[in-house]
């Protein structure tokens, strides 16, 4: 998804700056983007791996020179695994709880405190409907999710006065790499058109979004059902 | 991951497993496809071995020269894509087929031909360079001056002699993103013939319509299309709106395409284009891509899917060919919604290419208990005239009919046995037509 919503940015224009951790795949969507982008776009890369908090700061210092600032921050990265793998496995249940909610949280911050600084700005963060409602299939994973979407609920009220705008996405079933081999179940999204719907918030600045849109419908009902149902229920 | 249902765009389904990695780097020694374009079984994976790689989100672009105009890209990167990137920006694709909803491995694979072909060949004579992995596992550059038995078995090889990864080729200056077009209605099939030979002369690219149930005096009737590029004298400014795309909501029953409900659509077509001649511009999506508006027409065929057969008769069969082709046709009683017609310029060196000069037909099919017996009554007839079939359309051909009407075969074989002895490259076509 993170690859659509960058093509998204830089062909109307936009700068972009890509942070990952394998410098090669980072090249070749570096050469993809300015390919794909308007006259003048800037594409810049830098390395950085949410498992390792001591590459954060050098990496947004790195790209906030080249960019010659960032008024929009992104984050898509993430990491998934089925409940029952990460009960089998606690190393990796941990590592994904680390990255998905603590690390991340941790990125935000430095994020946050560059755009107070800056005066204004947008940081939009990718949760999950996980998040919303405790399930079966989604025990720790949701779990992460729940604990960002609750950071960036509190980070909307706390600072959108002040400038910083908080964009939480929480995007439904999205057929990626991430949920391949996963049965596809009704209401499944395209990455491209996640993206679209994404940029739209972005550029309104709307608090909340789901993606694909009808996934709002289905977490109200989800969220409406008791729980002697949910105990019962499969997904 | 669980096994799921496969099927190329004629919708036969094979159980198989779809990988569709982010990058190609890891993929495993097995079969690529790109967006399923080809009708029959070409990129479906073999019962002996059921994975098969789904290309389309190694859709990188790798360079692109804005002088030149060279583009370097991965395999999984679609003509949709590239339409929608550089279009606008004046260039366009040296050879497009009817649709744009083709990846670059797809196109060189097939080896695809357009409504140029008689101008400009087929899609990999304007390939520069390949990048491979083949079946020791070994990444290699391929092109005309470069590995050249390689290249030639991989262009038109339909995947078989190992995994395109990247796809080197130059796009095309065009003058405006506007279609000159004309079209004019002819009567019967040596009409025809007449028509799409004169027109060759003058135009870059032509392609026409039958009407294949109409019989008699006016057998082979209906339009034949001219276009080239518009002048910017000749054309607005503004750049053209894309085709509105609709989804088809269900898979249509079978009567939709009984033969009445055909001929009918037949009759409407035809004098839906009442005067003569229609002249004007166009966009390059209706002129392209018409069938593209709807996005899974392939449903409209039913539960029991379709097929497209498409052969070459060749010039040495004689002017006459054409109507005895659709004379067996219509003795059959294939009742076939649609059915192109085109004059195709000279062979490529690539071994499998389908074009050879003659008249190429093709006809959609909705798959019916007498198929089989129609598919092989028109390739008897097709090896009679010395013509042969498209593998990327074909799910139905025998192979001893295929071996007959492909003379290159052993040589393309004896290519593929020194880069992938063991066959790690397979597919389920290969199987049936190949022995694979
Ligand atoms: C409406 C319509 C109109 C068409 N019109 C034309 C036309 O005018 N002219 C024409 O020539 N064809 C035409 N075709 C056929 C189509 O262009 C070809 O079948 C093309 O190969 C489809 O590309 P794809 O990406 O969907 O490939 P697939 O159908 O997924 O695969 C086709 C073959 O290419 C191989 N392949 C795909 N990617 C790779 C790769 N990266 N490495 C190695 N092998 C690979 C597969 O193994 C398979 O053998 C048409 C098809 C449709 C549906
Ligand atoms: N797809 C869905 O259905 C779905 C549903 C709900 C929420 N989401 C959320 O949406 C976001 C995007 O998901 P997606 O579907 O686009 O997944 P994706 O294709 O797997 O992308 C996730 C990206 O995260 C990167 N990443 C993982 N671990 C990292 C680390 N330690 N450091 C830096 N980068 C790391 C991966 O990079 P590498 O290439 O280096 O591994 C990958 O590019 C995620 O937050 C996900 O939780 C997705």
């Amino acid at each position: 998804m993170g690859r659509s919503l960058a093509r998204l940015f830089v062909e109307r224009g936009d700068w972009v700056a890509l942070l990952g951790r394998d410098a090669e795949e980072l090249a070749r969507s570096q050469s993809d983007l300015q390919a794909r982008g308007a006259p003048g776009v800037r594409v810049v890369t830098a390395l950085c791996d949410l498992e390792d908090t001591g590459t954060f700061r050098p990496a947004l210092e790195g790209v906030e020179q080249s960019l010659e600032g960032l008024d929009t921050v992104v984050v898509t990265a993430a990491v998934f695994a089925t409940q029952e793998k990460l009960e089998a496995d606690p190393v990796l249940a941990q590592k994904m709880l680390t990255v998905d909610f603590a690390n991340t949280i941790v990125f935000c911050e430095e994020v946050r405190k560059k755009l107070l600084l800056r005066g204004t700005g947008t940081l939009c963060v990718f949760s999950s409907v996980a998040g919303d409602r405790a399930r079966k299939p989604v025990v720790l994973y949701g779990a992460a999710k729940a604990g960002l979407s609750a950071y960036l609920e509190g980070l909307d009220h706390r600072y959108r006065s002040q400038g910083l705008t908080t964009v939480c996405v929480k995007p439904g079933f999205v057929k990626t790499a991430m949920t391949a081999g996963l049965p596809t179940p009704p209401f499944a999204g395209d990455p491209d058109e996640v993206a679209q719907t994404v940029l739209e918030a972005i550029d309104r600045g709307t608090p909340v979004v789901y993606a694909p849109p009808i996934w709002r419908a289905v977490m109200t009902a989800i969220k409406a059902m008791p729980r002697f149902i949910m105990r019962r229920a499969k997904f | 991951m669980a096994p799921t249902r496969i099927a190329g765009w004629g919708r036969q389904f094979v159980e198989g497993e779809e990988l569709q990695p982010e990058t190609l780097d890891g993929a495993p020694p097995v079969l690529f496809r790109g967006l399923g374009r080809s009708y029959g079984d070409s990129s479906l994976p073999a019962a002996s071995s059921p994975i098969v790689v789904n290309t389309t989100r190694a859709n990188r672009i790798i360079h692109f020269d804005a002088a030149t105009g060279v583009l370097r890209a991965e395999a999984g990167f679609s003509l949709a894509d590239m339409n929608r990137t550089f279009l606008p920006r004046g260039w366009f694709t040296p050879v497009t087929p009817g649709t744009s909803q083709v990846t670059l491995g797809g196109m060189v694979a097939a080896d695809v031909h357009g409504k140029n072909h008689h101008v400009d060949g087929c899609f990999g004579s304007h390939v520069n360079r390949l990048k491979m992995r083949v079946a020791d596992g070994r990444v290699i550059e391929c092109g005309p001056d470069l590995e050249r038995e390689l290249f030639l078995a991989t262009v038109a090889g339909m995947g078989l002699t190992g995994q395109i990864l990247e796809v080197e080729f130059g796009l095309r200056r065009i003058p405006t993103p506007w279609i000159w077009q004309e079209s004019q209605r002819v009567g019967d099939i040596d009409e025809y013939i007449t028509c799409l030979k004169d027109a060759a002369k003058d135009w870059p690219m032509t392609v026409g319509w039958i009407d294949c149930l109409t019989q008699g005096k006016h057998l082979g009737r209906g339009f034949l299309m001219k276009g080239r590029w518009a002048q910017a004298h000749e054309a607005p400014a503004r750049f053209p709106k894309e085709l509105p795309n609709i989804r088809l909501p269900f898979t249509a029953p079978e009567f939709a395409l009984s033969r009445p409900i055909v001929q009918a659509f037949n009759f409407a077509l035809y004098n839906s284009h009442w005067p003569k001649k229609k002249v004007g511009l166009t966009d390059p999506f209706r002129f392209f891509y018409p069938l593209d508006f709807v996005q899974d027409w392939n449903r409209g065929y039913g539960r029991r899917g379709l097929t497209q057969y498409q052969c070459v008769l060749p010039d040495s069969a004689g002017t006459g060919a054409a109507r005895r082709f659709l004379e067996i046709l219509s003795k059959r009683g294939g009742a076939s919604f649609l059915c192109v017609i085109k004059d195709c310029g000279p062979e490529s060196p690539a071994y499998l290419s389908f074009p050879r000069p003659g008249i190429s037909i093709a006809l959609d099919i909705a798959v019916r208990d007498d198929t089989q017996a129609l598919i092989d009554a028109l390739n008897e007839h097709v090896l009679l005239e010395g013509g042969r079939i498209y593998l990327a359309k074909d799910q139905f051909t025998r192979p001893e009919h295929f071996r007959a009407m492909e003379t290159r075969l052993p040589a393309f074989q004896a290519v593929r046995a020194k880069w992938d002895p063991e066959k790690r490259f397979k597919s389920a076509q290969s199987v049936r037509l190949f022995g694979d």
